[in-house]
């Protein structure tokens, strides 16, 4: 399946850009994780740790473990700091 | 209730006057501002980030809760993103009730949770460099005084 792949603040810059459609056979989050850091280095530079980063799935928040039948956008972000 | 996203500055009187001219049968209005510290002239800027469309999702889900757990006559709230320098206002959030507790926790409440549940990350500019903000540990802390009551 196709995802697209939205990346934000730190995780932008490490990754170099800001989104990409990405060809996935994997079955959940940690899954398509597993895939980008399997490509290149930078990829496993920004999800080197995990609980400095949160994820969205159609633009509400997911845990690492969920699904990805049917999510046709991936968010990877670092937490929050609004207001 | 009203949600603004935006990168333009927001005029805080005439938002708070025609709020609480709006908020008919209220008999109390609460506003917060949050202003960018400019840390004693160290801060060059700083850079909002945000994620257009989940930005207005989570910011509305979070009104809704306010709404579903206080009495309140109105909401609002403005955020901006964008480039803003030292001393700029990045954000409103004004509550009107008939009572004042209502509109002071509920005020608070929308706070604690754009903190930490609102996609925006701030990126802190100065003379040394550039650095993003990190998210505190006590601003979780916050949100789970709210899950507890």
């Amino acid at each position: 399946m196709k995802v697209e792949v939205v990346y934000f603040a730190w995780v932008r810059e490490r990754i170099g850009l800001p989104r990409e459609r990405v060809t996935t056979e994997a079955e959940t989050v940690a899954g398509l994780i597993a895939e980008l850091v399997a490509r290149e280095d930078r990829y496993a530079m920004a999800f080197a740790d995990l609980t400095s980063l949160r994820v969205a799935l159609d633009q509400e928040l997911a845990d690492f473990d969920a699904p990805l039948a049917g999510v046709r956008e991936v968010a990877f972000f670092p937490p929050m700091t609004g207001g | 209730m009203r949600l603004i996203v935006q990168a333009e500055p927001f005029d805080l009187g005439a938002e708070s006057v025609g709020f609480a001219a709006g908020a008919a049968g209220a008999g109390a209005v609460v506003t917060f501002t949050g202003i960018v510290r400019d840390n004693g002239g160290a801060l060059a800027a700083m850079e909002i980030e945000h994620y257009p469309g989940m930005t207005e999702r989570a910011i509305a889900a979070i009104m809704d809760q306010a709404a579903a757990r206080w009495t309140l006559v109105d909401a609002l709230v403005i955020h901006r993103y964008g480039r803003l320098a030292g001393g700029e206002m990045i954000m409103m959030v004004a509550t009107a009730s008939a009572h004042r507790a209502d509109a002071f926790a509920a005020a608070e409440f929308l706070m604690d949770y754009l903190k930490s549940r609102a996609p925006f990350w701030k990126k802190e500019l100065g003379a040394e460099g550039e650095s993003w903000v990190a998210a505190k540990d006590e601003d979780e802390a916050a949100l789970r005084r709210w899950q507890r009551v």
